[in-house]
C-alpha cells in the first residue's frame, strides 16, 4: 500500500483508472467530472499508459465508441455527469443487453431545467433501469477502491456488465481528502486481464446487436434481469478479495450505529458522512437513532436492508431526486415496494432534500428525524423548501 | 463511356469470388442497397469489422438468431453506430494490438449507415470521427429516405421527391429542397480520400472501395442505392435508373484524393435530360413540366459546381 496523499477526489478516480490497465477511454467533459477527462488525458498524453483516449464529439459518441471497443475486447473507462448521462441514455441498456463490461464513473449532478451545476441524483435515477450495475461511493478512498473493483465486477465471467459510480457532483469530486491508492503491482495482483466472452475480430466472425423479434425479446430481457440479480454475489465476493488484501470492507448495504435503533435514516453517497456525525449527537442525547447507507442500487441488495434494518420502527428515507406526480423520491418508493408485505417493516418517512446542491446540514438531520417523529403518514415531503 | 467494356473476360479476375454479406436476407426485390453492400463486402475483403447503423440493411440481415454477416459486425444504435462505435472498434483494435493482446493483423474498422444515418441525425458523430482521424471507412448507403421507417424523407432527398413526411400535397409539392452535400462536407474535414459511387458501376464502386480501405486514415464513400420500394418504380429498373442518375449529371460519380476532384465516369455530352430519370419514378410522378425545368437548373447548378472544381482543384499535397 501506498502512502497517503492529499488529494482531490476526482483526480483521483482518474489515477485510479490509470491503475487499471485500461485500453481506451473515451471521455467528454462536463462540470462537475471535467477533472476526470482532464487528468485522464494528462495520463495518457505523458504516456503513463498504454491507451487509446478518444476525444469525443459527445456523450452520445462517447458511450457508443465505448461500446465498440468493448466489443473488440477491450477494457474501456468513461465517465460523465447530470446532462451527458441523461444524453448516453438512449445506448445504456444497449450497452448491457449486449453484455459489454463498459466502466463508468458519473459525478452525480442536476439535469437541466433549469439548470444547475451542482449536486443531487436527478441524474442517475433515469438511468436506474437500464440494466447497469449502480453502486454509490461515499468518500474520496472508495471512488479510489471502487473505480478499480468496478473492471473486475464488470469483467467477470459470471456478470459481463457494465458499472456506473456515483459520485457526488463537488461535495465529494472537488474535496482534497487525505487518500492511499494501492501500489501498481498490488493492483496487478487484484486486478486480472479481461478475458471477453465474444469479439470482434475477423479471427472469428461474429454478429452483435442483432434484432429481436418478439418471440425472443422478452427472454433476452429476462436474461439481463437475471444477469443483473446474480450479479450480486460476484459483487460480494470481489468486495471480500478486497477486504483481504487491501483491509477496507464493502457492503451492499452499510450500518452505523443501528445496533438498538428505532429510527434510522438511509441515505446514499456522501451525504452518509454528514448523516453519520448527526447519529452521533443524537445518540450522545440518548436517542436509538442509526444510519443505513444503500452502496449498490442495482442490483437493489433487499436481503441485506432487511438484515439492515431489524428492528427498525421508523426508516426516514433521503431521497435525492423526485418522481414528478408519482409516489415520491425513487429510493422511498423502492423500498416500500420492496418491503410491502413484510409484516414487521418499518413506517417509511420519505423526505425530498438536497437538491441542485443545497447543502444539508447536522442539523437539518436532526429536524428530520425529529419531524418524521410527528409524521402520521407515508407521503413524501420536500425537505427545507420554502413554499 | 457508360458501360464497362469487357466485363466477362475481367471480371472474374477483378471481383472476389467469396461473398462476405450472404444470401437469404430479406431486402426488397431489387434493392439497389443491399447490392451496393454487398459489393462494398466483396471489395473489402474478409479483414474488416463492420459496424452498422439502424436501418434497411441492419433489419434485413441480422434478425436474431440469423445474420448475413460474413465479417465480424456490430450494431448498436441509428445515429452513432456507424461513426462513433466504428471509431471505438478502431481504438479498441489498435490498443489490443500494440500491447499483443490479439494478432498481430490489419483490421479495418468499416461503418456503414443509410443516409439517414450518415447526414441527418449520424452527422454529428461522423463528423466527430473523421476529425479525429481514426483509420476507419465510412460508407453511407444513400437511397434517399428513411426506407426502414417508411419512406420518410431525409436531407438526401432530392428536389422535389414525394416521400411519407414531403408529400405531393397541393400547396407544397414534395420535398422543398435539394440534397444535402455530404461528400463535399468529408471533403472540408481534410479526408484523404472521398468518393461517390454507384452499384450500376461494380468495378468502379469496388475501386473505390479499396482505394478508401488503403487510406491509412478516415475515408467517405458516398454510394447512390436505388430503393423501388419507397421510389415507387419497377423493381427490374435498379441498374437502370443508378445508370440514368449518372449519365444525367443528376449524381455524378467521381473522387477526390488530397484534395484534386476528379469524374471517374464522363458524363456524356450533352446531358441527357433529367425528365429521363425522374419518370421512372413514382415519386416524382407529381411533376409537371415547369417542376422538371426547376429540377433541371438544379442539377445543372450542381453539375457546374462540381466540374468546377474537377477543372481547377489541385492536390493537397
Ligand atoms: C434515435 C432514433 N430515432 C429514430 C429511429 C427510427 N429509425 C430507425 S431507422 C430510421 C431511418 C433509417 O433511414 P436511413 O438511415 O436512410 O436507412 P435506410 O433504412 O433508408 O436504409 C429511423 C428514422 C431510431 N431507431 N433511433
Ligand atoms: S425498402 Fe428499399 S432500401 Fe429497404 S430493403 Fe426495400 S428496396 Fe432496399
Ligand atoms: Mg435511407
Amino acid at each position: 500500500m501506498g502512502k497517503r496523499i492529499g488529494m482531490e477526489v476526482g483526480i483521483a478516480a482518474a489515477e485510479a483508472v490509470g491503475l487499471c490497465n485500461i485500453d481506451v477511454a473515451a471521455v467528454y467533459p462536463i462540470t462537475p467530472q471535467s477533472h476526470i477527462a482532464e487528468h485522464l488525458s494528462d495520463i495518457v498524453h505523458d504516456g503513463r499508459i498504454d491507451a487509446e483516449f478518444i476525444t469525443v464529439e459527445s456523450e452520445h459518441s462517447s458511450i457508443s465508441a465505448c461500446a465498440g471497443a468493448s466489443a473488440t475486447g477491450a477494457r474501456v473507462y468513461t465517465a460523465t455527469s447530470s446532462q451527458g448521462l441523461m444524453y448516453m441514455h438512449e445506448i445504456l441498456p444497449i450497452v448491457s443487453a449486449m453484455r459489454l463490461p463498459v466502466v463508468m464513473g458519473n459525478a452525480n449532478r442536476a439535469v437541466s431545467g433549469p439548470l444547475n451545476i451542482w449536486n443531487d441524483h436527478t441524474d442517475i435515477m433515469p438511468q436506474r433501469d437500464s440494466g447497469w450495475i449502480v453502486m454509490h461511493a461515499e468518500n474520496g478512498q472508495e471512488v479510489i477502491d471502487m473505480t478499480i473493483q468496478s473492471f473486475k465486477i464488470a469483467e467477470h465471467a459470471d456478470v459481463m456488465l457494465p458499472t456506473v459510480l456515483n459520485m457526488d457532483g463537488f461535495q465529494l469530486t472537488h474535496m482534497i481528502e487525505p487518500l492511499e491508492f494501492p501500489t501498481q503491482a498490488e493492483v496487478n495482483k487484484f486486478l486480472p486481464d479481461r478475458v471477453p466472452y465474444a469479439t470482434l475480430h475477423p479471427d472469428k466472425p461474429m454478429s452483435m446487436g442483432c434484432f429481436n423479434m418478439p418471440e425472443i425479446f422478452t427472454e433476452t430481457l429476462k436474461a439481463k434481469d437475471t444477469a443483473l440479480i446474480n450479479s450480486k454475489k460476484t459483487i460480494v465476493k470481489i468486495w471480500n478479495e478486497w477486504e483481504k488484501q487491501f483491509g477496507r470492507a464493502y457492503k451492499p448495504v452499510e450500518t452505523y450505529k443501528t445496533k438498538g435503533a428505532d429510527t434510522m435514516i438511509l441515505t446514499m453517497g456522501s451525504m452518509g458522512e454528514t448523516a453519520s456525525v448527526a447519529v452521533d449527537e443524537l445518540r450522545k442525547a440518548g436517542k436509538p437513532i442509526g444510519l443505513v447507507k444503500l452502496r449498490l442500487w442495482r442490483p437493489f441488495p433487499l436481503e441485506e436492508l432487511r438484515m439492515a434494518i431489524k428492528g427498525c420502527k421508523t426508516l426516514i428515507v433521503m431521497d435525492r431526486a423526485v418522481s414528478f406526480g408519482g409516489a415520491g423520491g425513487p429510493v422511498a418508493t423502492e423500498i416500500k415496494s420492496l418491503l410491502f408485505h413484510d409484516k414487521d417493516r418499518p413506517r417509511i418517512v420519505d423526505f425530498i432534500m438536497g437538491l441542485g446542491g443545497r447543502d444539508v446540514t447536522v442539523e437539518n438531520f436532526i429536524d428530520m428525524v425529529a419531524r418524521a417523529g410527528k409524521k402520521k403518514d407515508e407521503s413524501y415531503e420536500y425537505y427545507g423548501v420554502r413554499e | 463511356m457508360n458501360t464497362v467494356q469487357n466485363f466477362e473476360l475481367y471480371a472474374p479476375k477483378l471481383i472476389e469470388k467469396r461473398e462476405f454479406f450472404s444470401s437469404g436476407h430479406r431486402a426488397c426485390q431489387g434493392c439497389g442497397e443491399v447490392l451496393g453492400l454487398r459489393m462494398i463486402m466483396k471489395a473489402l475483403g474478409e479483414d474488416v469489422v463492420v459496424s452498422n447503423a439502424t436501418g434497411c440493411m441492419e433489419i434485413i440481415s441480422t434478425a436474431y438468431p440469423h445474420t448475413a454477416w460474413e465479417t465480424p459486425y456490430i450494431h448498436v444504435a441509428f445515429e452513432n453506430a456507424a461513426a462513433a462505435v466504428g471509431s471505438g472498434v478502431e481504438a479498441g483494435l489498435k490498443a489490443l494490438r500494440r500491447k499483443g493482446k490479439i494478432a498481430d493483423r490489419d483490421v479495418k474498422s468499416v461503418a456503414i449507415a443509410g443516409d439517414g444515418g450518415t447526414v441527418d441525425i449520424g452527422l454529428q458523430s461522423l463528423s466527430g470521427a473523421m476529425e479525429r482521424g481514426h483509420d476507419m471507412v465510412f460508407f453511407c448507403l444513400d437511397n434517399e429516405a428513411y426506407m426502414n421507417t417508411g419512406i420518410q424523407r431525409s436531407s438526401a432527398t432530392p428536389f422535389m421527391a414525394a416521400t411519407t413526411t414531403s408529400p405531393a400535397g397541393k400547396a407544397i409539392k414534395g420535398q422543398r429542397t435539394g440534397k444535402k452535400n455530404v461528400a463535399e462536407i468529408m471533403v472540408a474535414h481534410n479526408l484523404a480520400y472521398v468518393a461517390t459511387a454507384c452499384p450500376s458501376y461494380p468495378l468502379d464502386l469496388m475501386e473505390k472501395v479499396k482505394k478508401a480501405k488503403a487510406v491509412k486514415g478516415p475515408a467517405y464513400v458516398h454510394v447512390y442505392t436505388v430503393c423501388p420500394t419507397g421510389w415507387r418504380a419497377a423493381s427490374e429498373q435498379t441498374i437502370k435508373l443508378g445508370r440514368l442518375v449518372v449519365e444525367t449529371g443528376i449524381f455524378p460519380l467521381y473522387e477526390v484524393e488530397n484534395g484534386k476532384y476528379r469524374l471517374t465516369m464522363e458524363t456524356p455530352e450533352p446531358r441527357r435530360p433529367v425528365e429521363d430519370y425522374l419518370k421512372l419514378q413514382g415519386r416524382f410522378r407529381h411533376l409537371d413540366p415547369s417542376d422538371v425545368a426547376k429540377v433541371q437548373a438544379l442539377v445543372d447548378k450542381e453539375y457546374r459546381k462540381l466540374m468546377h472544381k474537377v477543372k481547377t482543384s489541385v492536390p493537397w499535397s
